[in-house]
């Protein structure tokens, strides 16, 4: 949490030196606060200032980077509980455990398939981000060759799930380069996990079940021993457990600004859970209440495609909703007699309308305007929804190419255009649809011909 | 190191409304005085509650899947709530689909004829739906409050251009209004307001904060009920009505639970997809404050009734 001048000020020695080149302290506080100069310009600085004003720059939840170059990814820097209140940064990453004792075979098939895995949506291209190879059979070697046979074939992020550390070396000298997060320290293997994260340069995940005390004192000792990219994994199993503790990780972190437990989690919803959907269903709850990465057990599109959704859903930002792309949309699959409406681009009004012509059992084609993501009424009256701007869209996105008739159905809300909007496509049929989303399946129904 | 847990001191509770009862299965939702499953913060004396979707009429355009679910069910209302109670339904959600003017355009004779059906075929508490075309409701809900009383069963949607007739209705019968709005929080507490303006208990009002799917909007319905629920949390009455989302209805309509053909592969099974969908728009809503969950298909209903189990464990 940033400090302002005042706060700033109250910590420096108050004497006016100008030693910094600022003639009062007050000066220099408020220039500080403005990001305008280093707090270390004040030579008399007290060592309690000093970490007084670190902890402060210290965002509440650590940004931690895995992967390298350009693949990798960041998770963590979240500053609120509940989206509305700003909004969620960075959305959990969605890894998929490969474990190394799988046949050679079909490890390569899971790794290509995954890696080739996308989707789109809105405009937005998704797709799993990397994958947790997991020394499933204990053995080193194999664990070694597995994440050099996986580093071969893709670039992805990657998360190293090993309990020995001798087994972890051997991976981790075949990973050279690419950042990937080690899971995990124990209360076991601490020391020697540290030296590891040190020696390669790489984030660490600190693993302890016992409870948030418990996991505090090895973050500690990680942190202490020079390791600060860390991730935390509570050990918290089933759907009540997770969300409790997950709850109480972010609170402290926010609230609290417990600096010990302020990282990014890990959590593993495939483990415990009885079906695919199980797991999909828990992942689905760490999406939004609080995870930083997820290792899902399972690839599975139809539950991969769901929870990316989710998570574009969740990770909106809730202060500048997502514009759909202006254009012409095809909803179901129209032909050139099938109805054309007209809409705004706000997202949700889109959603609203493409999703009822979706089920009218009409197929459709949608003119999206550009009203700067501006709902009906609300455009119209902001001037971005007018009879110029929807005549400009029909004429731009060539909304004749698509049809064989010559209508265009409004929203009923700006039932006041269709004069001037005649006027400005003479050629045009203005038809006049109802006024709520809702009811354009009956209005099709009752009054549709081309 | 011993770390402190931060708790919250709420001042507010969600109200507990009790539908059913009266020689019918009762059930309460409501209560809580936390959020969703934070049970280390303080008490959450009941568990959301699971409706299945039942239909007046032979439901048009369903998914194969759902229809495959649920069979010749379908054919009638009366078998269908029997089935949903099967199913492990904690409750039905009659919709009069057919009183809607382009879907048969029925009125209170025959409306009051399916509420009775479904009365006798179930002792679960029953909600009951119309159109949502007002003056539509008004007939068919009237009716169904009149065949239903003393029942205390839950009618909606109440809508602010009806509100009058259908709190009038449930307090001469003695049932619960679900009052809906769209995605906004001042208008929910506006409407709660009007409704016990006009005499409504504020015990016997649910609140429809209208839903949004996953991929459809979701993010709006989740925010705005926690904003209402963090609401009701800080001392204001008038969002602490417990909430209702029909996730069925909504999850189903999307092109992501319909198309089998003609869709990327990237989008999966579609059979699971469907199902998935389902799920975690309603496991979703759950954590973000909703009290009763409207759902279609079964093996939905008993994946959601699991997780609704563990989280209040």
């Amino acid at each position: 949490m940033a400090l302002t001048g005042i706060e700033i000020y109250k910590l420096l020695p108050k004497t006016n030196c100008k030693k910094c080149g600022f003639p009062t302290c007050l000066a220099f506080a408020m220039k500080v606060a403005q990001k305008g100069i280093e707090i270390t310009a004040c030579p008399d600085l007290t060592e309690e200032a000093r970490g007084a004003l670190e902890a402060a720059a210290r965002p509440p939840i650590r940004l931690v980077t895995v992967g390298s170059d350009e693949h990798k990814f960041e998770v963590g820097n979240e500053v609120v509980l509940f989206r509305h209140e700003k909004t969620f940064y960075h959305p959990p990453a969605l890894m998929v455990r490969v474990k190394d004792n799988l046949a050679a075979e079909e490890r390569d098939k899971l790794v290509s398939e995954v890696s080739r895995y996308s989707v789109e949506r809105v405009g937005i291209v998704m797709s799993a981000d990397g994958f947790a190879i997991d020394n499933d059979s204990r053995d080193a070697g194999k664990f070694a060759a597995c994440v050099e046979s996986v580093t071969s074939q893709v670039k992805s992020p990657l998360v190293l799930m090993a309990t020995d550390p001798a087994a972890m070396e051997a991976a981790l000298a075949k990973a050279a380069g690419r950042r990937p997060l080690i899971y995990a320290a124990t209360r076991d293997n601490l020391d020697r996990m540290v030296e590891l994260a040190k020696t390669y340069n790489c984030p660490l995940a600190v693993s302890e079940p016992a409870g948030l005390s418990e996991l505090a004192e090895l973050t500690e000792r990680a942190a202490q021993a020079g390791v600060e990219d860390l991730v935390i994994d509570p050990g918290a199993t089933g759907f009540s457990a997770s969300l409790q503790v997950l709850t109480q990780l972010r609170r402290l972190a926010i609230k609290k600004m417990f600096q010990p437990l302020g990282y990014p989690i890990i959590t593993f919803p495939g483990d415990g859970a009885t079906s695919v959907e199980e797991e999909a269903m828990l992942a689905g709850q760490h999406i939004a209440k609080y995870a930083g990465i997820i290792v899902l057990n399972h690839f599975s599109p139809a539950t991969l495609y769901p929870l990316l959704t989710l998570r574009l859903n969740i990770y909106t930002d809730p202060q500048k909703p997502i514009r759909v792309q202006p254009g012409i949309y095809q909803i179901g699959e129209p032909k050139d007699s099938s109805p054309l409406c007209v809409t705004t681009n706000f997202s949700l009004t889109y959603f609203s309308i493409a999703g009822e012509l979706e089920s009218s059992g009409f197929p459709s084609w949608l003119l999206v305007c550009d009203t700067e993501g501006l709902s009906v009424l609300t455009a119209w009256a902001a001037g971005k929804f007018d009879a110029d701007r929807i005549a400009k869209s029909v004429k731009e996105y060539k909304a004749n190419e698509k049809i064989n008739h010559n209508s265009l159905i409004l929203p009923g809300k700006v039932a006041v255009l269709r004069g001037e909007l005649e006027e400005e496509l003479p050629d045009w049929k203005i038809r006049v649809g109802p006024l709520e989303a809702m009811d354009v399946g009956s209005y099709l129904k009752t009054q549709w011909k081309p | 190191m011993a770390v402190e847990v931060p708790l919250e001191k709420w001042t507010g509770k969600i109200r507990e409304v009790e539908l059913g009862g009266n020689g019918r299965k009762s059930l309460v939702v409501g209560g809580a005085a936390t959020l969703p499953f934070l049970h280390f913060e303080a008490a959450i004396p009941h568990r959301p509650a699971v409706a299945m979707e039942v239909q007046d009429i032979y439901p048009g355009g369903w998914s194969a899947h759902l229809e495959a679910a649920w069979g010749d069910a379908l054919k009638d209302a009366g078998a269908w709530a029997r089935k949903a109670t099967e199913f492990g339904a904690d409750l039905i959600c009659l919709r009069l689909v057919s009183a809607h003017p382009e879907s048969g355009n029925t009125g209170a004779a025959q409306a009051k004829a399916t509420v009775d059906k479904v009365l006798s075929a179930t002792d679960l508490p029953l909600i009951v739906l119309g159109p949502e075309v007002p003056e539509k409701d008004n007939e068919v809900l009237v009716a169904a409050s009149e065949v239903a009383k003393g029942q205390r069963v839950a009618l909606g949607p109440c809508l602010e251009k009806n509100h009058r007739t259908i709190a009038a209705a449930c307090l001469a019968d003695g049932h619960v209004a679900i009052a809906k709005t769209p995605i906004e929080i001042n208008l929910a507490k506006q409407l709660n307001i009007l409704l016990c303006d006009v005499g409504m208990p504020a015990n016997s009002i649910l609140m429809d904060p209208t839903t949004g799917a996953l991929g459809y909007g979701l993010e709006y319905t989740y925010s705005v009920m926690e904003r209402l629920r963090l609401a009701a949390l800080m001392g204001d009455g008038m969002t602490a009505m417990p909430m209702i989302c029909t996730v069925g209805e909504e999850s189903w309509r999307q092109k992501e639970s319909r198309a089998a053909q003609g869709v990327p592969a990237s989008w999966g099974d579609i059979e699971r997809r469907s199902l998935v969908w389902e799920e975690l728009t309603a496991l979703s809503l759950l954590h973000s404050g909703a009290d009763i969950v409207v759902l279609r298909h079964p093996g939905v209903v008993e994946r959601v009734k699991a997780a609704i189990d563990q989280l209040m464990a």
